[in-house]
């Protein structure tokens, strides 16, 4: 027993020397990194420890309008992407012909270059001095404005983000969710239609139950994921950010630590831990509503 | 409800160019099934039984032909319009749902003047639920329940809407064999006592022998024969209803005629009036030998088999198609081989005679 328990331990060592190193050890320094204050990083020395970083980054109005702006765009996006790609994929399996044709060019985006997208973008919404883009083209046929979707207005900024946002994670959802539906078994439709149950019934009652552990991992990784959001942030609006008012969680720890104002390990510490406590939190929530409606 | 099924045909598309012709899986079916009936499809794998069901249950249509329930049309009618109870034969209970749910599932699609209230709907589960004795088991879920337990379950469900007629797909295939004998008396029991036409898929012989008022063998999508189970098995139409039908399965051999006599082998084993000269095959049930010391069909002995009350002697001959010839007779009858050898008298019910190619029924 004694001599196997030490062969276990001695097969599980190399995965725990890598995430020891590379995930616990960088977990616990963020901790301790995010308590010292007043840390030095040139001369790596602190004054002492408390909670001043936190005080300092849940006051900082860059962080705030971050946390706003990660906020709308968790709860607009991950409905609206899940609720989208759930109508495609339903629409994707009830079709025959050139069910395949559909479902890779919904795909597309998943593999296309995060910069294609972006340029692809620009040409959507971005005002020149040759053309207000395609999307004013638009709707300049009726009658509206044009508007400044990249350096204009907040809720033009934050529209442009949704959007691209949803665009980008579809096509992963797509991809889930028709081989969730598609692993339905056809009886329980056949049963139903049997009983005479009409299509949004048998959707709400069998469908959505049945792939409901499906659904429940898309909304999880989702939130996590539109919580982690920047680098989307980066290809739309650029690099200088909190100019631009469209900060995210991860941009501001990114600027707080290499950003033209960076250098503040400790700050940056501290707002990953408030993220992290946010996504702890979010995810709890989610598990615990997920007990009555998720069913395995 | 009376069903009637007119020159019933349904055909699947061939597949490209490696198929091109189509397969019919129910070809030219006419069936009338009287009202509060109980009726077994019975046939091999393949032979369009569950193809039928589907096209009473309206979940497929066919390619022409009629059905009618009652008087009425049914074969435009959809589905859900039929009003026919299927039990599948996975059941199909929604695993999410109670057992409660599931039952009442089929009446909360009611709409308009037939909406029911949650009282009446309860009542009606319950109802239905005691039917098939699982009132205990309604707040439970489906994986909760053992397969005959859901198998209840599915019954009930199918049930619970007053069905004009009941469908069920290989119902007991599903279930070992102590529940599987147990679960028949019980679908019997509550046909009975519902009095709903009910059609039930089949390959297993005994099973639709058993419970059935009526059963229709099936092969290749055609109907073999159609009749009271003991004269299906009593009077066969042919060499594939003789076949199929019978535990332990009819003993063939390749046989004559010769002045009236059926030949097997060299040997005159029985008169058969009636018949002109030709070769034919010859089909004899395991009960119907008769070992005796003067017999006239003659066979080697290999061994007997006492199972309970009956007693299989085994034996074999030249012009048998089975490497084994199975006889049943009743425990305590003297079978004494002599050097080997075994002798029989045939029982004339017992024996029938096929032609050669066709396999159509020479009735002597």
């Amino acid at each position: 027993m004694e001599q196997n328990n030490r062969k276990a331990w001695l097969y599980l060592l190399p995965a725990m020397l890598f995430l020891g190193v590379f995930l616990v050890y960088p977990l616990i320094d963020v901790c301790v990194y995010s308590l010292e204050e007043g840390y030095n990083f040139a001369s790596q020395t602190y004054w002492g420890l408390g909670l001043y970083n936190y005080a300092y980054v849940l006051r900082d109005p860059y962080f705030l309008q971050a946390l706003k702006n990660t906020f709308i765009l968790v709860i607009i996006t991950v409905p609206v992407s899940t609720g989208l790609a759930l109508l495609i994929s339903l629409g994707l399996s009830s079709i025959r012909r050139l069910q395949e044709l559909y479902q890779t060019i919904y795909f597309l985006p998943y593999v296309t270059n995060t910069l294609a997208v972006g340029l692809v973008f620009m040409i959507l919404f971005k005002q020149t001095p040759y053309t207000d883009g395609l999307v004013n083209q638009v709707l300049s046929w009726f009658g509206a404005g044009p508007i400044d979707f990249i350096d204009g207005p907040y809720w033009a900024k934050m529209l442009v983000l949704c959007v691209y946002t949803v665009w980008v994670v579809m096509p992963f959802k797509i991809l889930i969710l028709t081989g969730a539906l598609a692993s339905v078994d056809r009886t329980y439709y056949n049963a139903a239609k049997v009983d005479g149950t009409p299509g949004w019934r048998i959707f709400t009652r069998i469908t959505l139950p049945m792939i409901s552990p499906t659904v429940f991992y898309l909304v999880i990784t989702g939130f996590i994921g539109a919580f982690k959001a920047y680098s989307d942030v980066v290809a739309l609006f650029g690099t200088d950010l909190n100019a631009a008012g469209m900060n995210t969680i991860v941009g501001y720890i990114y600027d707080m630590l290499y950003g033209t104002s960076g250098g503040y390990p400790s700050y940056a510490s501290a707002a990953a831990i408030v993220l992290f406590a946010i996504v702890l939190t979010i995810t709890c929530v989610n598990l615990l509503v997920s007990k009555k409606h998720v069913h395995y | 409800m009376k069903v009637t099924l007119q020159n019933l045909t349904k055909e699947y598309p061939g597949r490209g160019r490696k198929q091109p012709q189509t397969v019919a899986a129910v070809k030219d079916f006419s069936f009338e099934i009287p009202d509060g009936e109980l009726v077994g499809l019975l046939g091999p794998s393949g032979c369009g039984k569950s193809t039928t069901l589907n096209l009473l249950s309206g979940l497929q249509k066919p390619t022409s032909g009629r059905i009618f329930f009652g008087d009425d049309d049914v074969t435009e009618l959809p589905a859900e319009s039929r009003g026919v109870g299927l039990v599948f034969q996975n059941y199909a209970l929604y695993p999410h749902l109670t057992v409660r749910q599931n039952i009442t599932f089929p009446l909360e699609n009611r709409k308009g003047r037939d909406k029911l209230t949650r009282q009446q709907m309860a009542d009606m589960a319950m109802e239905a639920a005691g039917l098939v004795q699982i009132q205990d088991l309604m707040d439970r879920k489906p994986a909760e329940l053992s397969g005959g337990q859901q198998q209840r379950v599915a019954i009930a469900r199918a049930l619970v809407k007053m069905p004009r007629i009941l469908l069920l797909d290989e119902p007991l295939s599903n279930l070992d064999a102590r529940l599987r004998l147990q679960t028949r008396e019980e679908i019997r029991r509550i046909q009975r006592s519902t009095g709903i036409t009910t059609v039930f898929v089949t390959h297993d012989q005994e099973e639709a022998m058993s419970i059935s008022d009526r059963i229709v063998v099936m092969d290749r999508g055609v109907i073999q024969q159609t009749g009271k189970p003991q004269q299906v098995y009593d009077d066969p139409d042919n060499l594939f209803v003789a076949k199929f039908l019978g535990t332990p399965p009819i003993n063939v051999f390749d046989g004559r005629v010769r002045g009236e006599r059926l030949y097997i082998g060299d040997e005159a084993v029985l008169p058969v009036p009636g018949i002109a000269d030709q070769d034919v095959t010859a089909a004899i049930r395991p009960e119907g030998f008769l070992p005796g010391p003067g017999g006239a069909f003659t066979c080697q002995f290999r061994g007997m088999e006492v199972m309970g009350r009956d007693v299989s002697i085994l034996s074999c001959h030249s012009s048998a198609q089975t490497p084994v010839i199975r006889s049943i007779v009743s425990a305590g009858t003297a079978a004494a081989p002599e050097a080997g050898m075994i002798r029989f008298d045939l029982k004339p019910g017992k024996v029938f005679l096929f032609h050669r190619d066709t396999g159509a029924r020479l009735r002597f």
